[in-house]
């Protein structure tokens, strides 16, 4: 059995935490910042799924990584406007438009990659980012190659949590955003554009959901495929909720998940074969549903979520 | 006087085929502090909503200090210099006071700039004595302090006219005098006030002008409140005379509803302790106490949604057993509760429904399990034209109606079916004066038949006018009973505090 966690607790064990955290905590802080404003997105799946296709073709067709990485982050932000069409400027039921765009995502995105890769019987790939170790900090024992030899991706989304409480925090817009979620009347009379807030918010969440859907096909799998996502999008909605909707927070969220979802791989790989490996695959889900319903008894969703905003409705 | 700080110039506003306003003038000089008054309805909200930027009007003008302005949104009401306080208050809980004062004020540097907020926030708390503490939750402060929150919303943003919806309808006497002191402050520094109101008294003893409005126009206007009667003001309002209902005296009977003792868990707000108190058949119980004071419980209890920890209750001299809101019923209580609109009705049904769900299973509305529609259409449109309910008819979304029918369309309920017990929280609570007269006179007339009425209120004048006996709450005990005779505002007053006991 020690010979089974010896394989298992490797030095590549926290990079790969960090690895499989990057495209959720991406995704987390996407999901957190639209839902802030008061807007659910549940088309968070598909737009990664069609990020992630866009980001994918981009850069194969242009051999520019950076370019599809571009090109992912204008999709999310895109349909982020779309979502934000339906339920922020005609006041649509957030559940339904949220699942349509989900929906309509994972479409066109099969749809596109068919009609441009066509079916081969080996699915086209691209030489994704490489490692990119800092100097100094990747000697570090242990932690330097797990956290400073890594995609630059990795090291944006390292960044990006400071960053996005800073902005959700400090910022004039960041406490336009938070009021707008929990009363919108309340913005409204102080002279903050509700419409105009929530917009930004879901448009920045979808660009950040981008970002996720561009590193799972340019930095972790370097590959297109219909399950590229496979349910990274749902489990994020949770994870916001499970990280009471705080960019530090969700962000740890996402860490602990992936470290579940880490653990899981290596035991696959481990000599626990005589478990069936679906079982394995369970471990992360079930690991959610038993933090979520432990650990968000007290959390609290921001009042004014799912609910339209119409000035003259009173 | 100086030129007025803003002046408002026929203005117009119809939605649909009714006329919200109708050429409306009014005006509000520097250090002035201007009554609006009018009946729910009349269009006081909707003028000022025009003011505030919210509603657009379809004809008129709006200047400030003698400049014609464009007010499209809150935003240029704002730059004009006009702040709002809503009736309800337009504040995020979980933010903090510093957090909802400087939403929508530019930062510094891409920061939000908390150190000048401060600043601001202690200026203004030194030149017109109103503070909080900035780092609260919102959600931590009273209803007052909320409201005090609110104003100084608006001064920070550079208020020079403050429009007040309604401030007391949520205040307890008490806070209402630190606000009329604010206000008053304010005035003397030069601010103009706009004091929207339906409560006479709080008119007269604020206002140093009025303008009273009645279905949308300006019937008149009031240059000297406090030398005004109220009921000269109420003609106004109303278009009429208001006569005040006469209490016929009557010798009570036997007791109708007895606690013995009640005592209950934390339940939400205030526990009851040890609460004896009786109503007998023919008299009205007045139920006074600052609200907090565990009359939601005592309500809950008597109609049957809070089961006691201890004590005992009777009902016509029954024991009551499970304290099941359909068993309280079936002894022959009525209930008006204080929120109609979540525990009275279902404002996504039709009215009539509504009206008949205490007896939804008896035989009168639905026959082997199956609803009777036209017995409860039937029952619905007798009691609508009985109780002169203004609306579309029995089918029509119960939400649809206004505070004062929906009032009436729950009394009508209650009293179809004669019940020997009618326990009512805060019933004209939002009504204006005609709506809750009538509200009064079927109360008196009840009485006269011989129901015993449990009236819980926070407004110590309906009470006295009422009751036969009122008694005071405080911290979940009854601090005492008086009979009416015996009570005035200031001893109420006084032992709402816990400062006097009586038995």
């Amino acid at each position: 059995m020690s010979a089974v966690f010896e394989q298992i607790f490797q030095v590549g064990f926290l990079a790969a935490i960090i690895r499989i955290a990057t495209p959720l905590a991406f995704a987390t802080l996407g999901e957190m910042f639209s839902e802030r404003a008061g807007v659910l997105n549940l088309g968070i799946e598909g737009i990664m799924l069609l990020s992630a296709m866009a980001g994918f073709t981009a850069a194969s067709l242009s051999g520019s990584l950076w370019l599809g990485v571009l090109v992912a982050v204008l999709v999310g932000a895109l349909m982020g406007a779309l979502h934000a069409l339906f339920t922020v400027a005609l006041g649509l039921s957030q559940h339904v438009c949220g699942i349509g765009v989900t929906l309509f995502c994972s479409g066109l995105a099969y749809f596109l990659y068919r009609l441009i890769f066509g079916q081969q019987s080996v699915p086209p790939s691209i030489g994704g980012f490489k490692p990119v170790p800092i100097p100094l900090l990747s000697d570090v024992p242990i932690l330097g190659p797990a956290v400073f030899n890594q995609f630059t991706l990795v090291y944006l989304a390292i960044i990006a949590i400071p960053l996005a409480a800073f902005v959700l925090y400090r910022t004039p817009w960041g406490l336009s955003v938070r009021m707008v979620g929990e009363n919108p009347r309340a913005a409204d009379s102080a002279g903050v554009s509700v419409i105009a807030t929530r917009f930004q918010a879901v448009i920045l969440g979808g660009a950040l959901m981008g970002l996720a859907g561009a590193f799972l096909t340019m930095a972790q799998f370097n590959a297109f495929t219909f399950g590229v996502v496979s349910g990274r999008g749902w489990v994020a909605i949770a994870l916001v909720v499970f990280g009471r909707w705080d960019p530090w927070r969700s962000a740890g969220a996402a860490l602990l998940f992936a470290f579940v979802d880490a653990l899981q791989l290596r035991m696959q790989a481990s000599g626990l074969g005589h478990i069936p490996y679906e079982a394995f695959l369970m471990l992360p889900f079930i690991f959610t549903i038993v933090a979520m319903a432990f650990m968000s008894r007290n959390a609290v969703a921001p009042s004014a979520l799912l609910k339209p905003f119409r000035r003259e409705e009173r | 006087m100086s030129a007025p700080l803003i002046e408002m110039r026929g203005i117009t506003k119809s939605f649909g085929a009714v006329k919200a306003n109708e050429a409306v003038d009014l005006s509000v000089a520097p250090g002035e502090i201007l009554g609006l008054l009018g009946e729910n309805g009349a269009g006081k909200t909707t003028l000022m909503n025009v003011l505030f930027g919210a509603y657009a009007p379809d004809a008129g003008e709006i200047l400030v200090e003698g400049r014609p302005v464009a007010i499209h949104n809150s935003a240029d009401a704002l730059a004009a210099g006009i702040g709002m306080v809503h009736q309800h208050f337009h504040l995020a809980p979980r933010l903090t006071v510093l957090e909802n004062l400087l939403i929508g004020i530019p930062g510094k540097s891409g920061r939000v700039d908390r150190a000048r907020g401060l600043a601001r926030l202690d200026e203004i708390s030194r030149q017109y004595g109103l503070s909080l503490d900035p780092n609260l939750p919102v959600s931590a402060l009273s209803v007052g302090e909320q409201q005090r929150l609110e104003i100084i919303k608006a001064l920070f943003r550079g208020a020079r006219l403050l429009i007040l919806d309604e401030p007391t309808a949520v205040l307890a006497p008490s806070e209402v005098d630190g606000l009329f002191a604010a206000l008053r402050s304010m005035a003397a520094q030069g601010l103009g006030i706009i004091f929207i109101s339906h409560k006479l008294n709080e008119v007269r003893a604020l206002t140093h002008r009025c303008v009273v409005l009645r279905h949308g126009k300006v019937a008149g206007r009031v240059e000297h409140p406090a030398s005004t009667t109220s009921a000269e003001m109420a003609k106004l309002m109303c278009g009429h005379e208001i006569v005040p209902p006469v209490k016929q005296s009557s010798t009570p009977g036997a007791s109708v509803l007895t606690l013995d003792r009640i005592s209950t868990s934390a339940h939400a707000g205030t526990p009851l302790r040890d609460v004896s108190l009786f109503v007998r058949a023919g008299e009205i119980l007045g139920i006074a106490g600052v609200s907090g004071n565990g009359q939601r419980a005592l309500a809950d209890v008597i109609s049957g949604m809070l089961p006691p920890k201890a004590g005992a209750m009777t009902i016509a001299g029954k024991a009551v057993a499970q304290f099941s809101p359909r068993e309280l019923q079936t002894l022959g209580l009525g209930r008006i509760p204080e929120d109609r609109m979540t525990t009275g009705l279902v404002t996504n049904l039709p009215l009539a429904d509504s009206m008949v769900l205490p007896r939804i299973g008896t035989e009168a509305f639905s026959r082997k399990g199956l609803l009777n529609p036209a017995a409860i259409r039937a029952f619905a449109e007798q009691q609508i034209k009985a109780y002169d309910i203004r609306c579309p008819g029995p089918m029509v979304r119960a939400g649809a109606l206004s505070g004062g029918n929906l009032q009436k369309a729950l009394l009508a309920r209650e009293l179809a079916f004669d019940p020997k017990v009618l326990i009512v929280s805060q019933p004209t609570r939002g009504l204006d004066i005609g709506a809750a007269r009538f509200i009064h006179e079927k109360f008196l007339a009840m009485r006269a038949k011989g129901c015993g009425i449990i009236i819980i209120g926070e407004d110590l004048e309906e009470l006295l006018m009422l009751s036969d006996r009122i008694a005071v709450m405080y911290e979940g005990r009854i601090a005492g009973t008086l009979p009416s005779a015996d009570a005035t505002v200031a001893r109420l007053g006084l032992m709402m505090t816990g400062a006097e006991g009586h038995a």
